[in-house]
């Protein structure tokens, strides 16, 4: 097979998973409206601490209130791309796992990573990605000055960038439900960490700014993509943020390929 | 099929039962917090915002106190929020969503003990491990900011430790009538989110209440969400006098009492609607 009809073999089955991913969620119409609700209500629950925080001083560790709103404008984007397109799925792994079912999946003529992950969708955290882009709306609107194109398009990478590092901490935590199982509090564990996302990085000092930046890289996520819609990321550290982001999602993979090959279903 | 539930004994007798049993109860509940500790550690790592806020208000007071705030006053109000919050949390709403909806919930009802103190005897049993992962905790806040306890008036350190017992009622009852959502509707889970968003603004969880906006200090002084958190960590960082401690005390206890009747309430309505699958 040539690498053109593997991406466009893929590109189809990428197409098809999400069809049925809305189809499903079209059959709980008035979910789907609750759920925008309790988005919309979120969000507001996500920006009051950083309105209070910024009434008491207009400085904080350096970021002024619109430029932290663009941290939490990327925050509220991953975190609709967390929750709608990366942890359904590998939530429903782990229920393989439990129930012996992954057997079904890992028959199936295509790579086994891109099926569980792309298995299942929640649409509706479309509302979410709204609510993201009116909060960068709002916050570049009180800077008086809008982002410049090459600002938009490193942004852009580095969005992708995040997304990559998340899906692979993700990977390696339902890696970890094939020697452990019981799996499902980690998932809890990465959420609540992930959350820490929503304050620039520079407000941490000592042990809890070298966890966030290297072992759980949430500067990653959040700030050094608003450094660059800002036009204030230094070029070094964007290169050196790309290479160790590509670095630990090949580690990902591997470690998924190493559990996969121990895995020996739960019914035999 | 519906499940006709074993009417425990009441009145009198009942209590006696339920008295006897109870060392029972919370004995499997350790256990089973034994058999499951690396979950349970994990479960406890989960509790990471108050030491996030901690950072972020540390940073805000880094020149000049905010109010009556410092950066030490910071430091031992969030990390007595992290004590607090280790100490009277429980996940009894999960725990009933899940057996209410895959229908576990029958077995419960067959034994010869209310299930509300079934439930409540398994999670006070996981208090002993919880106060040990605190005590570390515990000696940092002595050690950081012994001069702003509460620990050298007894009056104060009696109303705290009510409190603190107060508080974990309070949570466990509301987390009850939440909860008991499960039986009225498919999926409670996202009123959960809902009510865990809610009460991390209006308890003191990620902004101490006499910061707030006044609108909010209005609201958050009201309603029960301070009593379950903001009230016992004000308590021992001492940032209330014995008699206001005191006066809230009362009030705390009075929310008991209402939440207590209200879970009952909906429960024995829940539990009449209940049907066990596959029974």
């Amino acid at each position: 097979m040539t690498l053109a009809t593997i991406v466009g073999r893929y590109a189809r089955l990428t197409k098809l998973q999400v069809r049925m991913s809305a189809v499903t969620a079209m059959q709980y119409r008035g979910d789907f409206l609750v759920r925008g609700l309790l988005s919309v209500l979120g969000m507001s629950v996500t920006l009051l601490p950083l309105f209070i925080v910024f009434a008491a001083r207009p400085n904080v560790a350096g970021w002024s209130f619109p430029e932290a709103l663009v941290v939490v404008g990327w925050f509220t984007l991953l975190r609709a791309v967390l929750e709608g397109g990366v942890s359904p799925s590998l939530t429903a792994v782990v229920e393989h796992l439990r129930h012996g079912t992954l057997d079904f999946i890992l028959l199936k003529p295509a790579d086994a990573q891109f099926l569980v992950s792309t298995a299942k969708m929640e649409p509706w955290h479309v509302v979410d990605v709204g609510g993201a882009v009116a909060i960068f709306a709002y916050a570049f609107s009180k800077l008086h000055r809008w982002p410049g194109p090459t600002d938009v398009l490193l942004g852009l990478v580095f969005l992708g960038l995040a997304v990559l590092v998340l899906y692979s901490f993700w990977i390696l935590v339902v890696s970890a439900a094939f020697w452990v199982v019981k799996v499902d509090n980690l998932s809890y564990l990465f959420q609540s960490l992930f959350d820490a996302a929503r304050w620039p990085i520079t407000v941490f000092r000592g042990a809890l700014a070298f966890v966030f930046t290297f072992v759980f890289p949430l500067a990653l996520m959040t700030t050094y993509p608003s450094l660059a819609l800002l036009g204030k990321l230094h070029p070094t550290t964007a290169l050196v943020a790309l290479a160790g982001g590509i670095a630990f999602a090949v580690a990902a993979r591997g470690v998924w390929r190493r559990a996969l090959a121990m895995y020996t279903s739960a019914s035999s | 099929m519906t499940v006709a539930a074993v009417e425990p004994p009441r009145g009198a007798r009942g209590l006696r039962h339920v008295v006897r049993a109870f060392p029972t109860l919370l004995r499997v509940g350790f256990a089973e917090i034994i058999a499951y500790r690396a979950e349970f550690l994990v479960w406890v790592l989960t509790t990471n915002m108050p030491l996030v806020m901690l950072a972020i208000w540390r940073a805000v007071a880094a020149d000049g106190p905010v109010g009556r705030f410092d950066q030490t006053q910071f430091t031992a109000y969030f990390l007595a929020v992290l004590i607090v919050r280790l100490l009277t949390s429980t996940w009894v709403i999960w725990q009933m969503s899940m057996e209410i909806r895959d229908g576990t919930l029958a077995a419960k009802l067959l034994r010869p003990i209310h299930p509300l103190v079934a439930y409540a005897a398994e999670h006070l049993a996981a208090v002993p491990m919880r106060a040990l992962v605190v005590s570390p905790i515990v000696g940092v806040l002595v050690w950081v900011a012994h001069d702003r306890l509460a620990l050298g008036d007894p009056r104060l350190l009696a109303i705290f430790l009510l409190s603190l017992l107060g508080a974990w009622l309070l949570i466990y009852f509301t987390m009850v009538v939440v909860g008991a959502l499960a039986f009225f509707v498919d999926s409670a889970l996202g009123v959960f989110d809902l009510w865990i968003a809610i009460h991390a603004i209006f308890s003191g969880y990620l902004i101490p209440l006499e910061s707030l906006p006044s609108w909010i200090r209005g609201a958050a002084a009201v309603l029960p969400f301070r009593f379950m958190l903001g009230f016992p960590v004000e308590v021992v960082v001492g940032l209330l006098d014995p008699a206001a401690a005191a006066r809230q005390l009362a009030v705390q206890w009075g929310y008991v009492v209402v939440l207590a009747s209200v879970a009952l309430m909906v429960w024995r309505a829940g539990v009449r609607r209940f049907q066990a699958f596959g029974g």
